[in-house]
């Protein structure tokens, strides 16, 4: 009997799960999935738990509800991967062995990379909202905060979901407004980048909507660290910018399982074939999800395109054949933008967002790079669609796992 | 879009952003010129810092103000000393490589 482990039941090892259940002979076959959680977290959620629109009942649920019945669900938190010996170590010494290994570990914050970010302040004043925790005490806050100036910051790239935290700062306006109280709060949304969004013609989009909001940008700053004594934000340059509340994106970086396993960059994150998902040391190591290091959004909608390319991926390793360099880096996210309004962005590898409509060529109903109310529903319906199809791993009607180019209105990217 | 620029009696191409096209256009009165055009007088360290960037980009390394202020060569506080606002951008601009693409 051959065995094959997946690292991590969040959202891509959760997806492979179901998928390779269906398509693996359970005669040759025995597939584990490990993880040191019994809770899945929809993360998504996390942006609206803050403002009350989500219920933590809304966002946790059991791991156990997700994993098919034919494969073995252990829960231990991982130490270490032997690739040499083909086995994995448990916290408890006890060892994996494996023919075949994916690793979904994901990606986490990692506050204690900035000095004065978890100190005293944490969660008093200084919160981040990537964590079910987080998210769940500035919540709290943000129920009797009196205003002042709130500021949203992003700490370093790559940070999973990188729109995430624009769309808190949207947010933000419409929950003051709604609260009547915007008048009371200043908004300044600090970024690393030089602009709104990484790519340039969302970033013109964003930044345009930044303005109409009433939110300030400063670009540009590199955090140095937090001195929490003073409430301001310093940079490698000595630029200070002061809050009375802090919204923070910490770094982001692959579990320290990696780097116990030393099979991770600086950030620990995996060095991946960003075509075939195949691990860049390891012949018979994948990776998906926010745990790899290919240049592709970490989002869940795209561990959901990687999914369907690497279950035929392994089903060919399996079988000794070539495999297909097939993935083109497809994200897209729909980003709110307050209001009851969203816009949704679609891009991969080689092509900027895109403007146009979604997932039928000029017909839509969902609108690429507009805001709309509609495109707020698809992000709402998203949630549904995340617990009822996504992680089992049906194939969502309609989206193809590449980017469409009809419909679209696209601009190659340079380099 | 890209322009043409004299440098001495050299004709470069740079990019929109002013970034060299074409690496076999950069020496070090290149270098020394963009670098004036910012404020910047080389110093020795200047130097240590340009070369480690354009060996990292020769070895097909993507640099980040991370990566950088790991590699032992230079710390990032000490970069943003050197190449003022920006150092990332600045310091390519100057060694003469394309502008790090910032990820997604
Ligand atoms: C605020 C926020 C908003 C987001 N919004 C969107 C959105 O709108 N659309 C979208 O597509 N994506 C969004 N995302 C991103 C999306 O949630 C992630 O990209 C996705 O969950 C990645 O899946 P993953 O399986 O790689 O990692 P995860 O889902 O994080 O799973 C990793 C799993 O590995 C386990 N694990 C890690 N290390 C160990 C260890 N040492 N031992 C045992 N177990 C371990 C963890 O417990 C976890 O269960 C958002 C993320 C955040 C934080």
């Amino acid at each position: 009997m051959k065995q094959l482990l997946i690292l991590g039941a969040g959202t891509a090892g959760t997806m492979m799960a179901n998928h390779l259940n269906h398509e693996l002979d359970k005669k040759d076959w025995k597939i584990t999935i490990v993880d040191e959680r019994t809770k899945h977290y929809y993360q998504p959620g996390y942006l609206f738990l803050p403002f009350d629109i989500y219920e933590p009942s809304d966002i946790v649920k059991e791991i156990e509800e997700f994993i098919p019945k034919g494969v073995n669900l252990l829960k231990s938190k991982i130490d270490r991967i032997l690739p040499k010996e083909n086995s994995v170590r448990l916290e408890d010494g006890k060892e994996l062995h494996y023919d075949l290994l994916i690793i979904a570990t994901g990606a986490r914050i990692a506050p204690e990379e900035t000095p004065g970010m978890q100190d005293e302040e944490w969660h008093k004043s200084i919160f981040d909202f990537y964590t079910y925790e987080g998210a769940l005490a500035l919540r709290n806050k943000l129920r009797n905060w009196e205003g002042g100036k709130l500021v949203v910051h992003i700490t370093e790239m790559p940070i999973k979901c990188p729109v995430a935290p624009l769309e808190f700062a949207f947010l933000a306006d419409s929950y003051f407004k709604h609260k009547k109280m915007r008048d009371k709060v200043e908004i300044v949304y600090v970024t690393p980048l030089s602009g709104a969004f990484t790519k340039p013609k969302a970033t013109a989009a964003l930044d345009h909507l930044l303005h109409d909001k009433n939110i300030h940008i400063e670009t540009d700053f590199a955090i140095e660290s937090i001195d929490y004594a003073k409430n301001a934000l310093v940079d490698y340059s000595g630029r200070e910018v002061s809050y009375d509340l802090l919204v923070t994106v910490p770094t982001n970086k692959g579990d320290d399982l990696i780097a116990r396993s030393e099979m991770g960059d600086e950030l620990n994150y995996v060095p991946t074939n960003k075509a075939t998902l195949q691990s860049q040391a390891h012949q018979n190591i994948f990776v998906l999800g926010d745990a790899s290091n290919i240049p592709a959004s970490k989002a869940g909608s795209v561990a959901h395109f990687e999914a369907e390319i690497l279950t035929e991926n392994i089903l060919r390793f399996i079988k000794g054949e070539p495999l297909k360099a097939d993935f083109d880096g497809h994200a897209n996210c729909f980003i709110e933008t307050g209001n009851g309004k969203a816009l949704l962005i679609d891009f991969n590898y080689t092509h900027e967002p895109v403007e146009g409509t979604f997932p039928f060529p000029g017909i839509g109903p969902l609108r690429l790079l507009k805001e709309s109310r509609i495109n707020h529903m698809g992000k709402l319906a998203f949630r549904w669609i995340y617990w009822n199809m996504l992680l089992k791993g049906t194939h969502i009607p309609f989206v193809s796992t590449s980017m469409q180019e009809s419909g679209k209105h696209y601009e190659e990217v340079e380099n | 879009m890209t322009q043409t620029k004299m440098i001495g009696n050299k004709a470069i191409t740079v990019n929109e952003e002013g970034y060299l096209v074409d690496f076999s256009h950069w020496d070090k009165q290149v270098a020394e010129t963009i670098a004036k055009e910012v404020n910047i007088d080389l110093s020795q360290r200047h130097w240590e810092v340009l070369n480690f960037l354009q060996d990292q980009h020769k070895k097909e390394v993507a640099l980040n103000i991370r990566k950088v202020g790991s590699s032992g060569v230079v710390s990032i506080k000490e970069f943003y000393t050197l190449f003022p606002q920006g150092p990332l951008k600045t310091a390519t601009k100057i060694a003469g490589i394309p502008k790090p693409a910032s990820c997604i």
